[in-house]
């Protein structure tokens, strides 16, 4: 054997478990989707081709249209306030941790605490006490707010909002330290450049630390959007898999889960429906990446 | 690194800006610490006083509900199954992560980049949205209700990412070492085992956490893979216990502490490795 092929064939020897697990559980499956996707089904068993028709359905036919864009809209919601509160909120943190702000160590260990615990145990930790008789609604009685107490998970009109809100609770310590790690990675002889020019505070924030986390706020935006798109446990354990009170908290994850398992219109799994459903999320996490990568990439500032 | 912003010396503008910022954080430590404790204070109450008294102290340090929640409702296996799943599925997510690594990043071939691409495209791929073909595809192998498909699919979940972070550190690591272990007789297997796995050591450690974390906390998977009770890991015990027992107030907060506490002693003795391990795949 010549010295060429026993380098071939160790690189396959190295490379060759892992590309097949890659293949077999990311890869196939995502094909697979594609091929489904353009199938009739009844139950597991493949029918007729049928081109786009099960695009179509989910755009277009009650009642998956009504869903599919109410799940959509509250996806909408979850990234925009997310972006807004848990990413700007961690942009804080971060920034003030590293000005090493009395008891920062303290507070970076405490504010990452939530970030290790399961989605699952989380959403049912507070789904007990933001039930009408549990902690928060006591707490409010406390401080003399009582007109402030609700069903936080039973109103149509806020259930989202305080999933939304518990799993900024979870969440908010990821951004807030890579953020952290950013500005700490900022040269300082930018920072004491922007000094001796007599800068303030704010100006050296957004001028000159802002402009050079860009890459940290990308990564952060693209896992924001992934994390968005892909919200399903919150809701499961807070609100249930139908998304009550009456679908308002319903998510593209919830309801590709039951047209994949369960029942949205005539009881029985749809494969068709759903491998479509699911071929929505890949290209919309896709294009939604791309997206931001171009957006904030052309804002980078190369040192 | 920017500089600090204290007290001492500090205009007064700047002052006020300071006491507003701490007591804003030390507000939101509270808002964070105190649903723990109060979940662990609740754990040793009955219904009637979690009910009657949420903020008060346990009138005593009652255990019985442990004892319910590990031994009759199934947490003590439960755990157990979190605990050998988690760890089978790290094993091979780092011997399979850090061998392709190396097949990436110490070798010159045409068709590296593109492997590399394919391995990488895992990280963007939501494997949640192929759920309907994983399911096809474990029922064919027939190992639904094996956990051994809900494994599988953790190795994959891991592999992209450990590939990234490993053959980052792999390539920066110099060819010499390479060279002189070759004349010493060293096959490409040595190399790998003996010069190149001790080096990239300290990141080993970053990606047992970056991937043993969700690994532990996935729930998905095992949910529609996983219905038999032996195989059942934590996160799919709880949702389950949560349906059968939702108004067993001290019970549930039980199994809750029981779900989180581990977590958190282990979070206090290595804060530091957690916290760069979970931020190892957004911090450069």
């Amino acid at each position: 054997m010549n010295k060429k092929t026993t380098e071939r064939l160790w690189i396959l020897f190295f490379i060759a478990p892992a590309l097949a697990v890659v293949c077999m559980i990311i890869l196939l499956p995502l094909f697979m989707s594609l091929f489904n996707s353009l199938f009739s089904w009844k139950q597991l068993i493949r029918q007729d081709f049928i081109g786009l028709e099960n695009f179509r359905k989910v755009f277009f036919t009650e009642p998956y249209r009504t869903r599919f864009f109410n799940a959509l809209r509250n996806n909408g919601l979850w990234f925009i306030i997310t972006m807004l509160i848990q990413n700007v909120g961690g942009l804080l943190i971060g920034y003030f941790l590293s000005r090493r702000i009395w008891a920062h160590e303290f507070y970076k260990r405490i504010i990452f605490i939530p970030v290790l615990f399961s989605i699952v145990a989380v959403g049912f930790l507070w789904s007990l006490y933001l039930r009408p008789n549990g902690l928060v609604n006591g707490f409010l009685k406390i401080v003399g707010l009582p007109n402030w107490t609700r069903a936080w998970l039973g109103d149509e009109s806020i259930a989202t909002f305080s999933i939304i809100f518990v799993n900024i609770w979870r969440w908010i310590g990821f951004p807030s330290l890579v953020f952290l790690a950013a500005i700490d990675n900022v040269p300082m002889d930018c920072l004491e450049a922007a000094w001796l020019d007599g800068a303030s505070d704010r100006q050296v924030f957004f001028s000159v630390i802002l402009p050079l986390i860009v890459p940290s706020i990308l990564i952060i935006t693209v896992l924001t959007i992934i994390g968005s798109l892909n919200v399903f446990e919150q809701i499961y354990t807070m609100a249930g898999l139908d998304g009550s009170p009456n679908f308002s908290t319903d998510t593209i994850g919830t309801l590709f889960y039951r047209t994949a398992f369960g029942s949205v219109d005539s009881g029985n799994p749809e494969i068709g429906i759903g491998s479509a459903i699911g071929v929505i999320i890949y290209l919309l996490t896709f294009l939604a990446s791309v997206f931001s990568i171009v957006a904030l990439g052309k804002k980078e500032v190369e040192l | 690194m920017t500089s600090d912003l204290r007290l001492k010396n500090a205009a007064p503008a700047k002052k006020i800006l300071i006491i507003f910022v701490q007591i804003a954080f030390i507000c939101y430590s509270l808002i964070i610490f105190y649903p723990l404790f109060n979940m662990i204070i609740s754990s040793f109450k009955s219904t009637r006083e979690i009910l009657r008294f949420p903020f008060a102290l346990p009138q005593k340090l009652d255990f019985s509900s442990y004892k319910i929640v590990w031994v009759d409702k199934g947490f003590g296996r439960f755990f157990f199954n979190s605990v050998w799943m988690t760890a089978v599925s790290m094993l091979f997510v780092l011997l399979f992560g850090s061998m392709a690594a190396y097949g990436v990043s110490r070798y010159a071939y045409r068709m590296r980049t593109a492997v590399y691409m394919l391995f990488l495209s895992g990280i963007m791929l939501p494997l949640k949205a192929a759920i309907i073909p994983l399911f096809m595809l474990m029922k064919n192998l027939r190992l639904v209700d094996n956990p051994i498909s809900v494994i599988l699919i953790f190795i994959a979940m891991g592999l992209p990412s450990t590939i990234f972070i490993l053959s980052g550190f792999m390539k920066t690591i110099p060819k010499d070492l390479e060279y002189a272990a070759r004349i010493d007789g060293c096959n490409d297997w040595m190399i790998y085992r003996k010069i190149i796995m001790p080096v990239i050591a300290p990141a080993i450690s970053l990606v047992t956490i970056y991937n043993a974390v969700p690994i532990w906390n996935d729930f998905f998977f095992p949910l529609v893979f996983l219905q038999n009770p032996k195989y059942k890991p934590l996160p799919l015990g709880l949702t389950n216990f949560f349906g059968q027992y939702s108004t067993d107030w001290n019970l549930l907060f039980t199994a809750l502490t029981i779900a989180i506490l581990p977590v958190l002693i282990l979070y206090i003795f290595m804060a530091k490795y957690f916290i760069k391990g979970m931020t190892a795949g957004a911090v450069k």
